[in-house]
């Protein structure tokens, strides 16, 4: 009896996770069709185009590093994003706070000497982190103390760190060695480098222990459990004796410190300095990144892997099949869509409608 | 016995129309002021004030119709951007300006149906609706933008004949492209539909309490469908404005947070027409100072901070208004019809 149940509530799990994948599956899908026609209507074969993408993607162990690579940061600012979406938090300013990381990381990886290589890289990673956190402690603060929307301040202070990071660049932290005239700062010292090793680069691991560790937070800890509270029903929580107000900054502080570790990342394992202007999008890519994982932490990592492999795949896609690299941007948007448009594919492939939990974002401009 | 009724009159009109006034008297002094000083400089500035103000108070009018109708529209950046570029691609293949410039309108509306279908019809969460907007505009606006391509000609200063040779006052308001007079005129338009319509009447109704409107025998759906719309009409012609008279050609992402700082506008205007229009003179103000402070080389601050400017402002007027300014009270809710 008790083994017929146990069985029958493993197929019931299977199905629940059957079900919950099928929606960001169909949108993927939906995604590539519609691109597909896009690209045939632009006059190139569709067919050529996917094939040379996935060939550059995962065609070699190069491909894969790659592939790996622009994963990374993908990951972090997904888990920004879903982090965040759990205590009913919109976190669009990603792209900033992953700003502030990574010049961070940058001034701690080229302006101390004398660390021994594992403890320099170790404390440029957690320098780019703080600097992340504390730069999202802001609208967390702004919103608890006066209810300025999220949105819009996190978008506000991504032109702010970009003006803010482009002047340190061009200014105090500007590399003066003879022969340069752009604006970045000096390569950081080998001893605060992120290895790679063959195709796996070190960041994607710290990526992945990161998602871990997103989890843990937000199943197993009180805290998680406040933020998922807050998330659902802010009313509640405050009836239930939480402290909202701490609830919400500490969400920001922890949403913003995955996207400053990812871009301590980026500068530590890939662009080995700080370059204004590099990734552009990656905080609103994150966006979609999140909701394709379905907000989950676990979600993340795949839909991620998806997006970055576009990514790395596109430069053989335009050099093999003369299709713009643009076009996985407008993938990507139709993904987004269609995702966050669920009806639509549930409609369409006819897929019956999951219970779970309801996030509410658009609450108006001075809730909570 | 008519004394005081005349004097609460006075408390009346002062209570509502006192602080308006005062910061009219006090800018107006401080322009005669520098006028006096500097007339060339005053004058570029003032205009300059005007023409930034353009997207502003366009992205704001689309923004408060939406809300006022409780549909809030985070997507005006993207619908911008779809609309600057569409109506700079136009031009590019006709010629046309007039032609440009309604097909730009024309993107910024359908980008508006799009965003009323997914929060009105399918109850998507509205700030992601919004979102969904802007990514699709980044993507296909960088997919489809080609580098090289300039416009035939842009939208010229139509001076208004004599009103144009009056000093100060005609240089700036009088003599302006087209779409920066539309934008003032629509001002007025927008504040008599909300205030003097039965429309407007409905659609704050919907925006105020849903449920109330539709027992009246309100299409409350319509109603967010045709504000939406035509906001989103309106942010479209934000658009037309960047690429076909401001600037005369399509930059990737050249909105620049536009979207963004005109809801802030709107928010700093109470949800109402002329009070967006005040905030976007302010707002249109600090970029024109910013530019001239730039240009002039006075001050010994790096651009970039200069530049941060309007986003600053931005964040203040959020962090002080908000929550002293009352959004109408069903904003950003789904309507769902009982039954």
């Amino acid at each position: 009896m008790a083994e017929q149940q146990n069985q029958q509530s493993q197929k019931g799990a299977v199905r629940r996770f059957l079900q919950s994948i099928a929606v960001p599956l169909g949108a993927v899908a939906l995604a590539l069709l519609i691109g597909a026609i896009i690209i045939e209507l632009s006059g190139a074969s569709a067919w050529e185009a996917y094939v040379a993408l996935a060939k550059g993607a995962f065609g070699s162990a190069e491909g894969w590093r790659r592939t790996l690579e622009k994963t990374t940061p993908l990951i972090f600012s997904g888990l920004a994003v879903a982090f965040a979406f759990k205590a009913g938090l919109f976190n669009i300013g990603a792209q900033g706070q992953l700003l502030f990381g990574a010049i961070t990381a940058a001034w701690v990886g080229f302006a101390v000497h004398g660390l021994p290589p594992g403890l320099h890289a170790a404390l440029a990673l957690i320098a780019g982190t703080i600097a992340g956190g504390l730069f999202g402690a802001i609208p967390g603060a702004l919103k608890t103390y006066t209810g300025a929307h999220e949105v819009i301040t996190t978008i506000m202070l991504n032109y702010i760190a970009m003006g803010f990071t482009d002047y340190l660049a061009n200014g105090p932290l500007k590399d003066r060695s003879p022969g340069n005239i752009i604006a970045r700062t000096p390569e950081i010292l080998p001893s605060a480098k992120l290895p790679t090793w063959g195709w796996l680069p070190f960041g994607f691991i710290l990526a992945v222990l990161a998602a871990v560790f997103a989890w843990w937070v937000l199943q197993r800890t009180t805290l998680g459990f406040e933020i998922r509270t807050v998330g659902q029903n802010p009313h509640a929580a405050r009836y239930a004796g939480m402290k909202v107000a701490r609830t919400v900054i500490l969400t920001m502080v922890i949403s913003a410190a995955f996207a400053g570790i990812g871009g301590a990342v980026e500068t530590q394992g890939v662009v080995g300095r700080y370059e204004p202007g590099f990734n552009a999008n990656l905080g609103f890519d994150g966006i979609t990144v999140a909701l394709l994982g379905k907000t989950n932490p676990f979600g993340v990592i795949p839909a991620a892997m998806l997006l970055g492999a576009m990514r790395a795949g596109s430069n053989v896609m335009q050099f093999d099949a003369h299709v713009a690299q643009e076009i996985t941007d407008v993938v990507q948007a139709l993904m987004l869509f269609f995702v966050a448009a669920d009806q639509i594919v549930r409609w369409l492939l006819r897929i019956r409608a999951e219970e779970g939990e309801k996030i509410t974002l658009s609450t108006g401009w001075g809730s909570q | 016995m008519s004394t005081p009724a005349s004097f609460a009159n006075w408390k009346l009109f002062w209570k509502r129309w006192g602080i308006g006034l005062s910061i009219a008297a006090v800018v107006l002094a401080v322009i005669f002021y520098f006028y006096a000083r500097s007339p060339r400089v005053t004058e570029a500035v003032l205009a300059s004030t005007l023409r930034q103000s353009v997207p502003l108070v366009l992205g704001a009018l689309c923004g408060l119709l939406g809300e006022r109708a409780a549909v809030i529209n985070i997507g005006i950046e993207g619908q911008m951007l779809m609309a600057a570029y569409v109506g700079f691609m136009v031009n590019v293949r006709t010629g046309n300006l007039l032609f440009a410039v309604l097909m730009g309108v024309l993107t910024g509306a359908v980008l508006g149906a799009l965003l009323a279908f997914m929060s009105v019809t399918l109850k998507i969460d509205q700030i992601i609706g919004g979102t969904v907007i802007n990514i699709l505009a980044i993507g296909l606006t960088g997919y489809f933008y080609q580098v090289g391509l300039s416009a035939q000609g842009k939208l010229n200063p139509i001076p208004l004949g004599p009103l144009a040779k009056i000093p100060l006052i005609g240089p700036v308001l009088f003599d302006n492209p087209p779409i920066t007079y539309a934008s003032i005129v629509l001002v007025f338009v927008v504040h008599y539909v909300l205030f003097h319509t039965p429309w407007g009447l409905r659609t704050r109704a919907v925006g105020e309490h849903p449920r109330a409107a539709d027992t009246l025998g309100i299409n409350v759906y319509l109603v967010r469908y045709v504000n939406v719309i035509v906001g989103g009409a309106l942010a479209g012609l934000a658009g037309a404005y960047l690429s076909l008279e401001a600037v005369g050609s399509f930059e990737r992402n050249m909105t620049n947070g536009r979207g963004f700082v005109a809801l802030a506008v709107m928010i700093f205007g109470k949800w109402t027409p002329f009070g967006a229009w005040g905030a976007a003179l302010l707002f249109g103000f600090a970029t024109a100072m910013q530019t001239q402070l730039q240009f002039a080389g006075k001050l010994h601050i790096p651009h970039q901070f200069i530049g941060m400017l309007p986003y600053l402002l931005t964040i203040v007027v959020l962090a002080g208004f908000v929550g002293r300014a009352r959004p109408p009270a069903a904003d950003g809710i789904p309507y769902e019809k009982e039954g």
